[in-house]
């Protein structure tokens, strides 16, 4: 699978009082890959990952995956906010179940995969409960499981960790490490959080503000093995530290001061 | 530059007054949002039924008001009695409630689709809102004489003012409830695969149920005003019907016995849909 932007803009507003959210965008995100995307507000980071589910269609540009054009929403590219999209009326497994349920599938079968993601991402003791039972940091592990459950191509995950405290934030990087590695699927993130950016990613791609544009796309060079140590090691301390000084001068030219 | 700022706006500070302070109000019975002990909630809950039941027994009872003015809870009571026995209340409440059944039950059918759509498509909104947010501000009474030339004296005239005075609030408010919809919920599960029906079957729908059920309690509540009103007009069975005649010969005992039955009806219903609510909105609470 390799998903492909080539010069994607887009366009907010009416007709003549347009804003310009992305402005020629390319990006080409190889199969089994982590790709973060950082930038500041206002760097069409959300709108980027809007572009790639399909919910959105760019003023121009085009975005395939394995050449073919992207033409809607659809559950090759699982999506994951940042909060509350949770159905509430439904327990923890029957949210993960909703996209088999969409699939001609069997009771037995899809009992049988809503069981092995609910127990990858930890909720097995949890599936009878409902949203509003969980903390916040289980309700994005099952947002999670939800996506993966359809056997995207592509996780899109915008913002995922933004809204937890901190310890909890650091248990769902290792996690959605662990879940990368295990099912091998490919991750397209967007984080304002350079360090989630460095830790996370097998490469980072940083996006100038007002237009959004890519500014820096560099590969980290870190071990697959990554452990909460790997945050205080020099090697990963350097990288954070050039990545955030990109994101830092690509805020300073967007904002007038 | 900074240096400068500070220091400047330092010096100019050291000039300025202290800023006033307010004194704190003290925290009473009155405080905004904060919990009455559960003594003091029931005593005023009680009182508020009490006070006015006593109120009227005095006045009754020292003959400071007229019998045929205000009667006596006793006499009530044995009117409402004399009613019941007589069979005549069992059929009075069955046909009130008959017509409120079909004449509400129809405009629910209509509305809550209707506001569905409404607050689905804004094809929806854009055809039906205008109309609509007109035709509610037109009192359904204003239409009984209409009514009467259209459809008769029968029950379809009644039928019909129930309908009018209902279906264009329910429809309103069904359609916001449904634009209350996290616009999320619906993109995720596009991405989760689901289709456009699917995605008002098995999403929207779930989601506004609660809310489209309160729409329903609250405008049942108007039903059961509607219907006395049209039975008042020209009717051979009914509440209304039974309080225009107890008029006519000035029997005030059966109006306020009449006026109790209407009550607790009413309240039964609100309570069973409240009920039927905390059932299908449990994941809200």
């Amino acid at each position: 699978m390799t998903l492909e932007l080539v010069d994607v803009s887009m366009d907010y507003g009416l007709r003549g009082r347009e804003k310009r959210a992305l402005d020629g965008v390319n990006i080409t995100v190889s199969p089994r890959e982590f790709l973060c995307v950082v930038g500041a507000s206002g760097s069409g980071k959300s709108t980027l990952l809007s572009l790639v589910a399909g919910l959105t269609t760019p003023t121009s540009g085009v975005i395939t995956i394995d050449g073919r054009p992207i033409t809607g929403p659809g559950p090759d590219r699982g999506l994951v906010f940042q909060t509350g999209s949770l159905y509430p009326w439904r327990t923890v497994e029957r949210n993960v179940a909703f996209g088999l349920e969409l699939l001609d599938l069997d009771a037995a079968e899809r009992r049988r995969r809503v069981d092995w993601y609910l127990a990858e991402t930890g909720l097995a003791d949890v599936r009878r409960s409902l949203p509003r039972q969980l903390s916040g940091g289980q309700q994005q592990r099952a947002a999670i499981a939800r996506a993966l459950v359809c056997e995207p191509d592509v996780l899109l995950l915008d913002e995922p960790f933004g809204a937890l405290d901190v310890q909890t934030k650091e248990d769902m990087q290792l996690l959605i490490r662990q879940i990368w590695r295990d099912t091998g699927t490919t991750v397209l993130m967007v984080t304002h959080d350079v360090e989630e950016a460095v830790f996370l990613g097998t490469r980072v791609v940083v996006l100038a503000s007002d237009p959004g544009r890519v500014a820096a796309d560099l590969r980290i060079p870190l071990a697959e093995d990554r452990t909460l140590a790997t945050k205080r090691s020099p090697a990963f301390l350097e990288l954070r530290a050039s990545v955030e000084d990109l994101v830092r001068a690509q805020h300073r030219s967007g904002v007038a001061r | 530059m900074k240096a400068a700022l500070a220091e400047r706006s330092a010096d100019v500070r050291a000039t300025w007054p202290p800023l006033p302070r307010r004194t704190r109000s003290r925290r009473t019975a009155l405080t905004i949002r904060t919990p009455l002990s559960r003594r003091a909630a029931t005593a005023l809950t009680v009182g508020s039924l009490a006070v006015p039941f006593a109120c009227w027994v005095v006045l009754s009872a020292t003959g400071a008001v007229p019998a045929t003015f205000l009667p006596a809870p006793g006499a009530v009571l044995s009117a409402g009695w004399e009613m019941a026995r007589s069979g005549e209340l069992a059929v009075d409440a069955w046909t009130t409630t008959r017509r409120v059944l079909e004449g509400f039950g129809l405009a629910v059918l209509v509305s809550v689709p209707l506001g569905i759509l409404m607050g689905t498509f804004h094809a929806g909104q854009a055809a039906f809102e205008p109309v609509i947010g007109l035709l509610r501000y037109l009192p359904a009474s204003a239409f009984i004489p209409l009514l009467i030339i259209w459809l008769g004296l029968g029950e379809p005239s009644k039928i019909a003012i129930l309908f009018i005075g209902t279906v264009f609030f329910n429809t309103l408010m069904t359609a916001d409830v449904v634009r209350g919809v996290p616009r999320a919920l619906i993109d995720v599960s596009y991405t989760l695969g689901a289709r456009r029906g699917e995605v008002l079957r098995k999403v929207v729908v779930p989601h506004a149920l609660p809310g489209i059920i309160d729409a329903v309690r609250v405008n049942a509540a108007a039903a059961w005003n509607f219907v006395v009103v049209a039975e008042l007009v020209n009717s051979t069975a009914g509440l209304g019907y039974r309080i225009v005649r107890a008029q006519r010969f000035l029997q005030t005992d059966k109006i306020f016995a009449v006026l109790v039955v209407i009550g607790v009806i009413g309240v039964t219903i609100d309570v069973a849909l409240r009920l039927v609510r905390a059932r299908v909105g449990r994941w809200a609470a």
